[in-house]
């Protein structure tokens, strides 16, 4: 939907594809809206354990990835202005760099998860067996919306390295760079989505 | 124009199985869900069949209980996930919306065949579940913590239901783009055909309610192959919620079942009476307004579940609201008849029995949705007379009736009308009796999703039984005629009804390219004032 070349016989129309791109990303949000509507309910009948939960995570990394993410959404939207002023080698780098930022996020939340794995915090592991129901509740929630949203990161990802690979070879171009839009709308929505997630899990309880 | 110079149909412009598989035109994408969809409805047709004759008298008849959960189940998960969401979007969605706006394809062509695929792939993931440790035993609804706690084989079947979601996803997303973007200049918004309407209104109910249920399959998945515990009562999690999550797609889902069934209905009653439909604005803004109320009322499935009687309460005042834009179409289409110089035909005549059997439906709607009757028949067959009501008494003969209407512009082939009259009247005289004795027996208190019965529900059951059978002749016949008509069908003029929206304009099949120039459009959709000169 992104890249649709559209057939012969329908005219370009980038507008059309933003629209689609638009109504794909209501309907992401609402994906994750159902996982906040979860956060909202269990926050409300375990306020207690998940501030003990909370605040095990840690705030430090949680806070460079935050940074990781806007700077990188910056990346996008810098190339974007690049490309419309034909300069595709600049709006090359601001992709790659963007991209690379993506990996290091990736990377943070590795080795942060894995922190949680040695420590025995993660669904029927042997840490988490022994802890209140609301701490459980906790990390199932933190489990499946940082996992989510790690997808999402990688789906993002990828779309941004196609659009780099088509900057490269000429298809994203001053005059039809819609792909290159849209990959960018997508990777603001999993920059906003993490706006939400940080402060819910690591800052509010 | 001379005869050489037209454009060869969309059926002839290629052949072979990969033009097909590989098509990117919205016409060959609605024929694949045509058949598709159809052989699905036949599947889970014949599930729920087996399941009457189950009931037909006390006592284990042809399975055992536990098959009986899995056949109720797997009728319910097709039939809804396969049939009767995607069929009249996907295949009449595809096929007339782009003709009735006057466009060449739909906005992402490609993206319309992707999905397509996804939804072969949940099908397909559906039946493996048939296969692998037992088929699915909770019902379509799914509910934690038993859904969670089975050990039948619950993570394929709702690893089908999320792709299936997915698919529908992509397809509303499509037509709304198609809808805004691609409508021929001279179109306003107020000269957009009612079925296109209709269309637009339930994609943005796919667009907007799908991803609900996306992350709550998804949960369930996670729940068992994981265990994190978000629904599970043994480590703090709510059931209730899933509840809630549930029904926030799954009412509305029913309104993406019904609101195009509505559409047809809307295309087919003006046509037939030869006079402009009454009241185009109100249908309009019914239909915009049913898919915005209908995504508020999800709670009135759960009154027993566990709720403040304050929730009980808006909750019922809601679906009370949702009953009005319904009902203004009813009148509508009613009015439309009145003076009407009405030419009978197969479409016409299954929507008036659409008409009788929604309005039943509907109101008996309203004695689910006020919470005081809800009491004493949730849970009874009564609901589930009243559900078939709509669902199959509604949209499937809303589908029926699509299927008669624009068959002959698909395929440029005509039906036989009387064996369509017959087919259909079977089929009606038989839900009737299949479906009017269980709104008693579950007044009389018989549950719904129970395998055996106490002797005083065994009349209601037999006639119910009888009433299956019949339904099951007139299906048969339908199908068998409908297939006799696609291959030695007469040729079908362009134009066999007398309709003035697009897509009676172009010939008969229409060709790939659809309009070769803008078409001319009226300044009023349903204009019959050139049809009366003539």
């Amino acid at each position: 939907m992104i890249s649709e070349q559209h057939e012969h016989h329908l005219p370009y129309d980038p507008e059309g594809s933003r629209l689609g791109m638009w109504l794909f990303l209501f309907s992401e949000l609402l994906l994750f809206g159902g996982l906040f509507i979860l956060y909202a309910s269990y926050l409300t009948k375990y306020t207690a354990d998940f501030v003990i939960a909370g605040k095990e995570l840690s705030r430090t990394i949680g806070a460079i990835n935050t940074i990781i993410l806007l700077v990188s959404s910056y990346f996008v939207a810098a190339s974007i202005t690049a490309i419309r002023r034909n300069a595709p080698r600049i709006a090359m780098l601001y992709v790659g760099s963007a991209i690379t930022l993506g990996l290091v996020f990736l990377i943070n939340k590795y080795f942060e998860w894995g922190h949680k794995f040695h420590l025995g915090i993660y669904p029927r592991g042997p840490a988490l067996e022994d802890r209140t129901n609301g701490e459980v509740i906790f990390y199932g929630l933190y489990y499946c919306v940082t996992g989510l949203h790690g997808l999402h990161v990688i789906i993002g990802g990828t779309l941004l390295a196609f659009a780099l690979y088509y900057i490269y070879r000429k298809k994203i171009t001053a005059e039809r760079f819609v792909f290159l839009e849209n990959a960018g709308l997508y990777w603001h929505l999993v920059d906003l989505i993490w706006i939400f997630v940080f402060p819910l899990f690591y800052l509010v309880v | 124009m001379n005869e050489q110079k037209r454009a060869v149909s969309y059926l002839e412009s290629a052949s072979g199985i990969l033009s097909w598989l590989g098509t990117s035109d919205h016409k060959r994408v609605a024929l694949l869900y045509l058949f598709a969809a159809s052989l699905w409805f036949l599947i889970a047709t014949l599930l729920g069949f087996s399941l009457r004759l189950e009931l037909m008298f006390p006592g284990k008849q042809l399975m055992t209980a536990q098959t009986y959960n899995a056949v109720f189940t797997l009728h319910g998960v097709i039939m809804i996930f396969l049939f009767l969401i995607p069929a009249i979007p996907a295949i009449f969605g595809n096929f007339i919306m782009p003709l009735q706006i006057g466009a060449k394809d739909v906005f992402f062509p490609r993206l319309n065949l992707f999905a397509w695929y996804l939804y072969m792939a949940g099908g397909l993931f559906a039946l493996l579940s048939l296969f692998f440790d037992g088929p699915p035993d909770t019902g379509w609804t799914f509910y934690v913590p038993f859904s969670i706690m089975t050990q039948t084989n619950v993570v394929l079947t709702t690893t089908a239901a999320f792709i299936l979601g997915f698919s529908s996803i992509l397809t509303g997303l499509n037509f709304i783009t198609t809808i805004h973007r691609l409508r021929t200049e001279k179109m306003g918004w107020l000269q957009i055909p009612l079925f296109t309407w209709s269309i637009y209104a339930t994609s943005w109910v796919q667009v907007l309610a799908t991803p609900i249920i996306g992350i709550t399959l998804l949960l369930v998945i996670l729940e068992r192959v994981f265990g994190i515990g978000l629904f599970d009562p043994s480590k703090g999690g709510d059931p209730i919620l899933y509840q809630h999550l549930f029904w926030m797609y799954s009412h509305p889902a029913v309104y993406i079942i019904i609101l195009p069934a509505m559409g047809v209905i809307s295309e087919i009653i003006p046509v037939a009476a030869r006079k402009s439909i009454f009241g185009y604005k109100a249908i309009v803004g019914s239909s915009l307004g049913i898919a915005f109320a209908g995504s508020l009322v999800w709670a009135h499935h759960m009154y027993t579940s566990g709720m403040s009687d304050m929730a009980v309460l808006v909750f019922s005042f809601l679906t009370f609201i949702v009953a009005v834009p319904s009902a203004i179409k009813v009148f509508n289409w009613v009015a439309t008849l009145y003076k009407g110089s009405i030419v009978m035909g197969p479409p016409f005549l299954l929507s008036l029995y659409f008409i009788f059997l929604f309005s039943i439906g509907g109101l008996t709607g309203l004695v689910l949705g006020a919470a005081s009757t809800n009491i004493h028949v949730h849970d009874t067959q009564f609901v589930v007379a009243h559900f078939h009501f709509v669902m199959f008494g509604g949209t499937a003969f809303a589908f029926i009736a699509a299927v008669y209407f624009w068959f002959p512009k698909m395929f440029g082939r005509l039906y036989d009308f009387k064996n369509a009259y017959r087919g259909s009247t079977l089929l009606f005289i038989g839900f009737c009796i299949h479906y009017f004795p269980m709104f008693i027996l579950g007044l009389q208190g018989m549950p719904r999703r129970y395998f055996d019965y106490v002797p005083r529900f065994a009349t209601g059951n037999f006639i119910a039984g009888i009433g299956g059978m019949t339904m099951m002749i007139g299906i048969f016949l339908i199908v068998y005629n409908l297939w006799r008509g696609l291959r030695h069908g007469e040729r079908a003029p362009q134009n066999p009804w007398g309709g003035v929206t697009l897509e009676w304009m172009l010939p008969s099949p229409p060709p790939t390219e659809n309009f070769e120039s803008a078409p001319e459009v009226k300044a009023y959709p349903y204009d019959f004032e050139e049809g009366k000169k003539l």
